[in-house]
């Protein structure tokens, strides 16, 4: 824990970081690159953005190792927006999260997305004050990085392809892992934990209460509205959309239209209505191809 | 109203984003039954509504294209109790103070200051003082908290902190900068459907709604 006493009471306690994502939930969170993409995402009623120097399918393009954002494009979302602004740090790059806390973000993304820095070891999220949020593939996975002190959890997909296949693993994997917890009696979670590589109380816990600690969104390759209904239905608690937005052909009719799905993932008539006329959402990619050429970001992270 | 829908009142609890489950657990525990309210008609019915945390300008943008804010604004403005917390406070303001050209619903004479507190880095837990609530003092979790600069005169300031305006209530509308729902304590979600039971009750049952203690 990072407790410390502010002005006004505690700052960085638990509550307060597992808080602003509770705030968030039904919400779309969108990757932006600069101020005026915030703005647009701000207009169409993105809950929070994302600030990242090149969007998910740009660094799949463009290659090389991929940093932390340069913090002046961060200072300039952050002056133009009044929602929440995250960014991303690479995985195990404590000091790059240090940096993000010293500009104030809302929240940091240890994200696969970025090349990660340290092959061994995640940032020790508990010794910060912002929240983080981090992604991953299966319950064990969700529940090292919880341990490790992150106040929000997303599914991996796989970013920058435009296809929601692996977020729909990812997201029905982890929902099975939790009933699977669930169901077993209290010594068969000592072999679940074993099995799983994460920490025995926070499998009690999922036992106990049958979810995950704290808020769980989905990301990693939602490009239309009904891909983002379809993760609610799933059972995101909210998405994030990276690449699906700004690589479409009308990115504030499209933001708009997956904000309104978002809200209305049960009423088939108001996805129906915000999925007309959209023009072209962007190119997807198929993701055996990924993997045969060696390219998945999901597997990034441990 | 019966009086079998008197002990368990209606409440809707606007779902357009935020922590709409948090508010739901909060006010079953008060013996309230809810209901979601994404659009214009699942207004109807309702003997109250709680406008949750999350961010006032999805609110504001998603509630605006269905109709549904001006619905809200309706139903407020002819006496629908309401319950707002953090982003529920400012859509219930009449004013936000600054650069505020956001859609709100308006209900509450009162100005408020977005993000006050600062940004999540000062988002802060603190002890409470609410005196109409007695002891011991609220738990008070402030996420990129808003405060209440200034009230008109028919609303009392309920609590304080660190000098601001922290909760108040005109009547049966009740507003709070904090999250009552992210801890255990139901008191003020308690005072709030006590007061939808007075407001729907017949007149010679007003004087039990507990609205009504400490806000001549």
């Amino acid at each position: 824990m990072s407790d410390n006493a502010g002005a006004n009471g505690a700052t960085g306690t638990d509550a307060v970081k597992a808080g602003l994502a509770r705030m968030l939930k039904g919400g779309v969170i969108m990757d932006v690159v600069d101020a005026e993409q915030a703005k647009i995402a701000e207009e169409a009623g993105a809950c929070a953005v994302m600030a990242l120097e090149r969007i998910p399918s740009e660094i799949r393009r463009v290659g090389g190792v991929a940093r932390m954002s340069d913090p002046e494009m961060i200072i300039g979302i952050q002056e133009a927006v009044s929602i929440p602004v995250m960014a991303k740090c690479r995985i195990g790059h404590h000091v790059e999260a240090q940096v993000l806390q010293a500009l104030e973000v809302d929240y940091i993304d240890e994200s696969e997305v970025l090349t990660p820095a340290d092959e061994a070891s995640h940032v020790d999220k508990r010794r910060f004050t912002i929240p983080f949020v981090c992604g991953a593939t299966n319950l064990g996975e969700a529940l090292r990085r919880i341990s490790e002190g992150a106040a929000m959890m997303r599914t991996k997909g796989e970013a920058g392809t435009g296809n929601v296949v692996e977020a729909v693993r990812h997201m029905k994997t982890i929902t099975q892992g939790i009933r699977r917890v669930a169901s077993a009696t209290p010594d068969e979670r000592f072999a679940i934990a074993k099995e799983m590589a994460a920490p025995l109380d926070l499998i009690e816990w999922v036992g106990e209460h049958g979810r995950l600690p704290v808020v769980n969104f989905s990301a990693g390759g939602i490009a239309t509205p009904a891909d983002a209904a379809l993760m609610m239905y799933l059972g995101a608690e909210g998405v994030f959309v990276g690449s699906g937005i700004f690589m479409s052909e009308d990115p504030p009719a499209r933001a708009r239209a997956i904000v309104e799905a978002t809200t209305h993932w049960d009423d088939p008539e108001v996805v129906a209505r915000v999925s007309r006329g959209l023009r072209e959402a962007m190119p997807g990619l198929e993701i055996a191809q990924i993997a045969a050429e060696g390219g998945l970001l999901q597997t990034r992270g441990w | 109203m019966s009086a079998a829908d008197l002990t368990r009142p209606r409440i809707g609890v606007l779902a357009v984003q935020g922590a709409v489950s948090e508010h739901e657990a909060a006010l079953a525990d008060v013996g309230a039954r809810t209901t979601r309210v994404r659009l214009p008609h699942e207004l109807d019915g309702l003997d109250g509504l709680v406008i949750p945390g999350g961010e006032s300008t999805t609110f504001g943008l998603i509630a605006g294209r269905s109709g549904l804010l001006g619905a809200l604004h309706e139903r407020i403005a002819s006496g629908l109790p309401v319950f707002g917390t953090c982003a529920g406070l400012i859509m219930l303001a009449s004013r936000i103070d600054g650069d505020g050209d956001q859609a709100l619903i308006g209900g509450m004479d009162i100005v408020v200051r977005r993000n006050a507190f600062g940004r999540q880095l000062a988002s802060f837990e603190a002890d409470v003082v609410v005196p109409v609530l007695g002891d011991p003092p609220m738990r008070g979790i402030f996420i990129r908290a808003p405060w209440v600069e200034k009230v008109g005169p028919s609303v009392e300031v309920l609590a304080e902190h660190a000098g601001h305006i922290v909760a108040a209530r005109d009547r049966t509308r009740i507003v709070c900068a904090f999250h009552p729902e992210l801890t255990g304590d139901r008191r003020l979600h308690r005072l709030f459907v006590d007061g939808v039971r007075g407001a729907t009750a017949p007149a010679d049952e007003d004087l039990k709604g507990g609205i009504r203690v400490g806000s001549q």
